[in-house]
């Protein structure tokens, strides 16, 4: 096997996983803490890239557009959870999928009316626009880099705030125990606004990252939702160290195995059978990844403790 | 299905009954053109070019064909087949339209493919062309005012053949359309296919393919990567360094509806088609300059196709004067494709798929800023499908 081209791929699943880890992180909180499945957390990463087009346009600088794009995504998910989601905190599962998915169709109906179903682009920040050659053709851009560096801080960032802060002990016990913390006299309330808002937050982030990578559009943030449901489910609802392995095993397994199973496919089976049966596979593995981890460990591989 | 098929071709029969007794009011009646394309969601925007372009057409037609006016009824058919069958059969039955026109994409043309020919309403496909409706299953109803999607990427292996490009890697999304993209390229290519990956459809991101492409070292890439796909393929390709290395030859990836997000990302990459802004003839510099005025944004081959179109389908009722009932008459006047067509010469194949130019056609900035497909140079002159002898009417 080509060591560089390997080397590469594992820095293409770190740089696939970080990103999946900001979403994720929200919706894990959220949903391990509130009991709130929330399908419209995709929009927020949706909304995020939008931000970043709009306030990148307005202001021309990157630095101001990235506490802007924050600000706003805070700001939505405080409105989304004033409006609609905290009415449906002691709802069934049920109820909360068909309005979550409600807000999804609505929003993203609404953005295409403001924005018209084109494609919109946001151009990688001219500091970070080049690329580390590591051999002859092949070059690694600095943004995907950047992209890195920046999730794994964020990560450590997280992990130390639920870990060591009060705050953070808060929404642990609120992950094992709700209704306990809100007889102790935690106003919980509260509690499941923040961590909406903040989680909100890095999921609009983790949208405004990619766009430089990925075409802005009213459905980018669907696909990505369903990558982060695997990714909870994998790492274990509510724990955010969960979130963390889930998001790099998916990216790992999903970036490796595109890479190399149609190529391991070929070492048993004709060539066009091989090219038939290597990228259906490749495109199952997380799931059927998910289904393995959901028999053995039905609550998911770290689960918040309970 | 059977059923819904039988009951389809029984409504359109009423319809074509009804509409044979009523010729004496036919200078009053509205010429009736369904047009259903997908409007909505992330493909939406073609829908739009193709409709902008369609309407611009019926305008350059003076909104009326053989002394009637014209009433278009616009069905976005949401990208969902078994959806877009009911509102075909709305169209035929209850509206009773005389042409269906649009279909942008291969699987929606293919399901109203059979109940739209079977009641016989004439159907002028302005984008899409499966292999299957040009050869075995073609139909003197049907008409392509776009092409047969596999000349398409002929053009690109055609190119890649005669400019000795000898190491080309393959990468398409995986499903058929992506399979036939990959077979029309190798029809005419003669060098080396160093590998041929396919990508889940609606991949969003490129970086393992890319380093595949890196470490094998290829002349040229060779790609077919529709829509939002393209966008993420193109700049995630300049993003890695690839496109100052490797050639980059695609079909229905760069053109003027995603450079609006990847802009300078595109510049110098290689498309193929069988019209291009620049494409020097009288009809053409007009079309371009109207849409320019009237929608205020580039129009991409897809809105010169709806304009051929419109086109196409006015020659033909002027042709017959307005009268409709005679099927034969009308489908000889289709034939005869007495119209403009932006892209020069067109003529229509023994399976009503046309007979063109194809181009290499190459992403420029032009001298007012905008981004362009430019025509490079011409790969196939007055170029039939191959699939054209598999059609008997």
């Amino acid at each position: 096997m080509d060591m560089t081209l390997l080397l590469v791929q594992l820095l293409n699943g770190l740089q696939l996983g970080v990103l999946l880890f900001l979403v994720a992180a929200g919706l894990t909180l959220v949903f391990g803490i509130m009991d709130f499945i929330n399908l419209a957390h995709g929009v927020q990463y949706m909304l995020g890239a939008y931000l970043g087009v709009v306030f990148f346009g307005a202001t021309g600088n990157v630095l101001l557009t990235i506490p802007l794009v924050l600000l706003g995504s805070f700001i939505i998910a405080v409105v989304l959870e004033h409006l609609v989601f905290r009415r449906l905190y002691r709802a069934d599962h049920l109820s909360q999928v068909l309005a979550t998915v409600g807000i999804l169709l609505f929003v993203t109906e609404l953005i295409e009316i403001i924005f018209g179903t084109q494609l919109y682009q946001l151009p990688v920040p001219q500091a970070l626009d080049w690329a580390i050659p590591i051999t002859d053709t092949l070059q690694y851009p600095v943004y995907r880099i950047a992209v890195i560096v920046v999730g794994l801080i964020l990560a450590a960032g997280l992990w130390l705030a639920v870990a060591r802060t009060r705050v953070g002990a808060l929404v642990r016990a609120g992950a094992s125990d709700a209704p306990m913390v809100a007889a102790l006299g935690v106003d919980i309330e509260r509690l499941f606004l923040f961590v909406f808002a903040v989680g909100g937050m890095l999921a609009g982030f983790a949208g405004l990252v990619a766009a430089p990578i990925v075409a802005v559009e009213s459905h980018m943030g669907d696909q990505i939702l369903i990558l982060c449901f695997v990714v909870i489910v994998i790492g274990g609802i509510g724990s955010i160290q969960g979130a963390f392995m889930g998001a790099l095993i998916v990216a790992m397994v999903d970036t490796l195995g595109r890479t190399f199973t149609t190529d391991i496919m070929k070492t048993i089976l004709a060539p066009s059978a091989a090219d038939t049966v290597g990228p259906a596979l490749a495109s199952m593995l997380i799931y059927l990844l998910m289904a393995v981890v959901l028999f053995w460990r039905p609550r998911g591989l770290f689960p918040a403790k309970g | 299905m059977k059923m819904g098929t039988r009951a389809g071709a029984f409504l359109g029969a009423v319809a074509l009954a009804a509409g044979l007794v009523a010729p004496a009011s036919a200078n009053e009646d509205p010429v009736k053109i369904g047009f259903m394309a997908t409007m909505s969601g992330p493909p939406g925007v073609l829908g739009k070019h193709l409709y902008d372009g369609f309407r611009l057409g019926l305008e350059k037609a003076g909104n009326e064909m053989g002394g009637r006016p014209v009433e278009v009824i616009l069905v976005d058919d949401e990208l969902k087949p078994d959806y877009a069958v009911t509102k075909a059969q709305e169209l035929i039955s209850r509206d009773q339209v005389d042409f269906v026109t649009g279909l942008i994409f291969s699987n929606i043309l293919m399901a109203v493919f059979r109940p739209i020919t079977e009641s016989e309403t004439f159907v002028i496909g302005a984008n899409a062309g499966t292999s299957t409706i040009a050869g075995r299953r073609c139909s003197p109803y049907f008409f392509s005012v776009s092409w047969q999607n596999d000349q398409v990427h002929e053009v690109m292996g055609k190119y890649a053949a005669d400019n000795n490009l000898e190491r080309v890697f393959l990468l398409a999304p995986n499903y058929q359309a992506g399979r036939d993209a990959v077979s029309g390229f190798e029809r005419h290519f003669k060098g080396e296919v160093v590998d041929t990956v396919y990508t889940p459809l609606n991949n969003l991101d490129f970086s393992a393919e890319l380093a595949r492409i890196a470490s094998a070292e290829p002349d040229a890439v060779f790609t077919f990567m529709p829509g939002g796909m393209g966008v993420n393929l193109v700049k995630q390709f300049r993003q890695a360094g690839l496109a100052d290395k490797v050639k980059f030859l695609s079909a229905f990836t760069v053109d003027e509806a995603t450079m609006v997000a990847t802009q300078d990302d595109a510049l110098g990459l290689f498309g193929s088609s069988q019209w291009a802004m620049d494409l020097d003839n009288a009809a053409n510099k007009e079309f371009f300059e109207n849409f320019l005025a009237a929608y205020d944004y580039l129009p991409s081959h897809y809105a010169a196709q709806g304009y051929d179109a419109a086109l196409l389908i006015a020659s033909a009722v002027n042709a017959v004067g307005g009268d409709l009932s005679d099927k034969d008459a009308v489908r000889e006047a289709l034939k005869a494709a007495d119209f403009s067509s932006v892209r020069g010469d067109f003529s229509f194949n023994t399976n009503h798929f046309p007979v063109q130019d194809f181009y290499l056609t190459q992403a420029v900035k032009n001298d007012d800023g905008q981004y362009v497909m430019s025509a490079v140079e011409k790969v196939f002159d007055d170029y039939g499908d191959v699939y054209a002898a598999d059609c008997r009417m």
